[in-house]
């Protein structure tokens, strides 16, 4: 039964009455924990100093005046920049009206996400559902890689490649379009290539995440693969499904780089993509690198514009985030 | 009558001395708790408490799942403290101090009470960093020290003849069994006085479990154990003394012998008979 | 009887007509990027042949395309992205530390991880208005007065400027902030593979917090920290926005403190102290300042530029993929 080697207790006292005294002291090694611990509070609250500082940063010449310099809402009205439809700072006939910026980031944004959403879901849905853990791992570093391309190279791309190779011949010499140099279509279709692998794995994760056994209810019932891709899992990972839009879209907006390569200088409000326009972003940047003088109104209409495009990414994402948790529920 | 003959089966250890049994209540009382009520973010866990754990006995906590016997154990070396939500009220006097009282440095009350868990839990590094940990970080640095602490360790823990030559090799690489005694000789590493074990062989194979309970059996002469067990065939072969809890309330404790012959309680009989957990 | 088995002929194949559609658009839609990469590769590989050679490498930007190279950009990017990682890491690890082992779950924690998630959404070039109110400009507090704060070393003296200006260190500062909440979440990630029961049963042993986090914690982690590490800062290489904001230099003949050669770096000690604080481009800003330019061959350069950059990127995420691959079966739970 037993068949335990004799254990040997050589020196341990039989009666325990050593001293103990768990008192908390003041000690080297708990003031030393004390300091790590906080030192590490610190490093996490440099976000949230980031966050007023960005708030602060987009506030100021826009909305608080610096130096005495009239901030440039003190000198432009918030209706004049709202409703105005013309944008010409630089002009003699100076007209502050954001719209045609607007107007040129949403329509690329749309572009975009008319390439890059319905084509991300698509994949994901492949890769999600008729996969093969082969093929999965290999398109998804595929796309992590595509992800990871800088959006210079998207600009160069567009402007290099789908403007002269791919929109001018089937628009221009076939259709009879007129296609600018810096369009708007060429930036719309390389940025949504760009938000396509987020899209595509953000979705692949709102599906994965559905219940294994609402698919096989669903088999069990006769249901074809399309059927309870389609009609199944996918309504079930909505919510997850149109967060990962919303970023996207939020992400479109936010896009430089590449639209001010490819898409142009001139704002415009228009639906025509074959024409040059100019986003929120590219007149941020392009301001920048101009020579227009720090103090003017030109320089500080900057400020507005970026305060303008924070607040729209800023909505987007949280209504983003309130879709994911309203609807996480559902599935815990 | 017949209560009794089954607690005769179930103790199938030969040469048992009655004897040896009943002197437990003579012993000085090791951790003394009084009125322990313990709530997880407002929900009440315990309910009032009080038990006394006499020295280098073996004390059984038994009851069926969820009645709250591996929570009273944590609260005696303050592991529930690492939970969010927690309050507790009531004392626990381990030695004579009060371990809930705002002074207490709770880093020297885990060394002094040892805890072993029911899955045993190897660090991914070698046996011998294993057991040296909890002497490292009480401060001894000394090589030659440690490599004393980690054979007698070991050695108390039936485990050394078989790792002795692989001290440096990986403590994963060991079987279920040999893991469980790791822990067992870790948790013994830093010298405590009482050693809380939750389930700690349920997870294991029978022979296993057998090596274990003997262990425990010969760990008791100069340790204080609390054994939290759903298996009463195991509370009445090893335990000197048994509690029975249920829903979160202390129903009976006392001899394990008295407890399962003649348990005062119904609940108390219904549990070892059978009729429910 | 018959009406069935025309009923069971009819359907099916219907169904599997629209199936066959779908999974062939899923199937189609999936590999749409890979040939989209496949093609922006060969256009820039096909673009570049000819022109990515050692003199393109060693050279600086010129009026003259055929003489134009990224030397500038290289060291450029070398300074920056390396101050970068030196602030990002530390700060962005030690944050996901506290979050992950020691901050309770009460509103400040919520608050910050909420302001994480925020602050990964913010367009790059807002960061880039920040760097440049807060880093460029050190939110005016020079104003009109600037000074160089001296601080002699054994070897050199390290100027420092105040405001610090276009320099490296704005743009390191201003990227770090950038990369930070992606740092912190791969970093939190990784803490969190480790399970549970390892925290508990060291703090059962009478170990601290600390103690616990530093010794069965952070060391099995470490590999998926620095696969994310390693991810984020590769980020950090490619942006372009944030640097044009804080004024960065796009037709630049120099090198942080002149530094051209790795012989430098011991030779000149007293312009590796200053190349942090000199005016500077980057690879990803000198490829947009030569797609911008209108002469046709400077489509070339750029081609050549970009290779450049995507074969940093490349080495440095197969890094991190290798490394993730080689940890990953390492610890079996």
């Amino acid at each position: 039964m037993s068949t335990a080697e004799p254990i040997e207790f050589d020196d341990r006292p039989v009666t325990s009455t050593d001293s103990w005294s768990p008192v908390k002291r003041i000690s080297l090694s708990r003031v030393k924990e004390q300091l790590i611990v906080s030192s590490l509070f610190l490093c996490a609250l440099v976000s949230v100093v980031t966050t007023v500082g960005i708030i602060f940063a987009l506030l100021n010449e826009s909305v608080i005046s610096v130096d005495g310099d009239p901030a440039f809402f003190q000198q432009v009205s918030l209706r004049e920049f709202f409703t105005d439809t013309q944008w010409t700072p630089q002009f003699a006939d100076r007209h502050f009206g954001v719209v045609p910026l607007l107007a040129g980031t949403f329509l690329i944004a749309a572009i975009a996400a008319a390439i890059g959403l319905p084509i991300g879901l698509a994949g994901a849905i492949y890769s999600s559902e008729y996969a093969s853990p082969r093929t999965r791992n290999i398109l998804k570093p595929l796309l992590e890689i595509l992800a990871g391309i800088p959006t210079v190279v998207y600009g160069y791309f567009a402007l290099v490649f789908v403007t002269p190779y791919l929109l001018r011949p089937i628009f221009e010499d076939m259709l009879g379009f007129e296609v600018d140099v810096f369009n708007a279509a060429s930036a719309g279709i390389v940025v949504g290539i760009m938000i396509l692998p987020m899209v595509s794995s953000l979705s692949a994760d709102a599906l994965g995440a559905v219940p294994r056994g609402l698919r096989e209810a669903a088999y069990a019932l006769g249901a074809t693969k399309f059927d309870v891709s389609a009609k199944v899992v996918l309504p079930a990972a909505s919510s997850g499904i149109v967060a990962s839009f919303l970023l996207a879209i939020s992400r479109a907006v936010g896009e430089t780089m590449a639209v001010t390569i490819a898409a142009g200088q001139t704002p415009a409000i228009t639906f025509n993509p074959f024409r040059s326009v100019e986003t929120m972003t590219a007149y941020v940047v392009n301001v920048s690198l101009g020579d227009t003088p720090a103090g003017t109104i030109e320089y500080k209409s900057l400020y507005a514009v970026a305060l303008t495009l924070f607040c729209i990414t800023l909505a987007m994402n949280w209504i983003s985030q309130m879709v994911l948790r309203r609807y996480r529920e559902v599935y815990q | 009558m017949t209560l009794l003959n089954s607690f005769a089966e179930l103790v199938q250890r030969p040469g048992l001395e009655p004897e040896a049994e009943t002197g437990t209540e003579s012993r000085p009382i090791k951790v003394d708790i009084r009125n322990l009520s313990l709530y997880y973010s407002g929900v009440q866990a315990l309910f009032d408490v009080s038990l006394a754990i006499p020295e280098r006995c073996i004390t059984a906590l038994i009851g069926p799942s969820g009645c709250g016997k591996s929570t009273f154990l944590r609260a005696i070396n303050r592991m529930n403290d690492i939970i969010e939500g927690v309050r507790t009220e009531g004392s626990v006097q381990v030695e004579g101090r009060d371990v809930y009282s705002p002074n207490i440095d709770v880093v020297a009350l885990r060394r002094r009470v040892g805890m072993v868990f029911q899955k045993s839990i190897p660090f991914p590094k070698s046996v011998f960093e294993n057991i040296a940990y909890g002497p490292r970080i009480s401060g001894t640095g000394n090589r030659r020290v440690l490599a004393e602490i980690v054979e007698r360790s070991l050695q108390r823990a039936a485990l050394w003849d078989e790792v002795k030559d692989r001290l440096q090799h990986s403590a994963l690489a060991l079987s279920g069994g040999q893991q469980q005694r790791l822990c067992i000789a870790r948790a013994l590493a830093t010298n405590p006085h009482i050693l809380l074990m939750d389930e700690p062989a349920s997870a294991l194979d029978p022979a296993s479990t057998s090596r274990i309970e003997d262990l425990i059996f010969e760990l008791k002469k100069n340790y204080t154990i609390v054994i939290v067990t759903h298996n009463m065939q195991q509370a009445a072969r090893v335990s000197d003394r048994t509690a029975f809890f249920f829903q979160g309330r202390l129903i009976e404790a006392g001899d394990t012998r008295g407890l399962f012959t003649k348990p005062s309680e119904q609940q108390t009989e219904d549990y070892i008979t059978g009729r429910f957990g | 009887m018959t009406d069935r088995a025309q009923v069971s002929t009819v359907q099916p194949s219907v169904r599997g007509w629209s199936g066959r559609i779908f999974s062939t658009a899923c199937l189609l839609s999936a590999w749409f990027g890979i040939v989209v990469l496949v093609v922006l590769l060969g256009g820039v590989i096909w673009q570049a042949s000819g022109w990515l050679n050692g003199h393109f490498l060693s050279s600086f930007d010129s009026w003259h395309p055929e003489q134009a190279g990224i030397l500038a950009g290289l060291w450029g990017s070398l300074w920056l992205v390396g101050l970068t990682a030196l602030i990002s890491i530390p700060i962005g690890v030690g944050a996901a530390l506290y979050l992950e082992e020691f901050a309770g779950d009460n509103r400040l924690t919520r608050l910050i991880q909420l302001n994480l998630a925020n602050l990964a959404g913010v367009p790059s070039i807002v960061y880039g208005i920040l760097g440049l109110t807060a880093f460029v400009r050190i939110f005016g507090m020079f104003h009109g007065q600037p000074q160089v704060l001296v601080v002699p070393l054994f070897v050199a003296d390290l100027r420092i400027p105040l405001p610090f200006g276009r320099t490296v260190i704005a743009g390191a500062l201003t990227l770090s902030l950038l990369i930070l909440p992606v740092i912190i979440v791969a970093a939190q990630e990784a803490l969190r593979a480790i399970p549970g029961s390892i925290r508990h049963a060291s703090l059962a042993l009478g170990a601290s917090r600390w103690q616990t986090v530093r010794h069965q914690v952070l060391p099995p982690a470490l590999p998926g920290i620095l696969t994310g590490v390693i991810l984020s800062v590769s980020r950090a290489i490619g942006e372009t926005a944030p640097l044009v904001m804080i004024g960065a230099l796009t037709y630049v003949a120099f090198t942080p403190g002149d530094i051209t050669r790795p012989a430098d770096i011991v030779n000149n000690p007293q312009g590796v102290l200053h190349a942090p604080f000199d005016t500077f481009t980057a690879l990803p800003l000198q490829i947009f300042n030569w797609v911008s330019r209108p002469q046709p061959e400077y489509q070339h350069v750029a081609a050549a530029g970009i290779l450049v950059l995507l074969i940093v990127l490349l080495t440095l995420n197969s890094t991190a993929i290798v490394l993730r691959h080689r940890f990953q079966n390492r610890h079996r739970w």
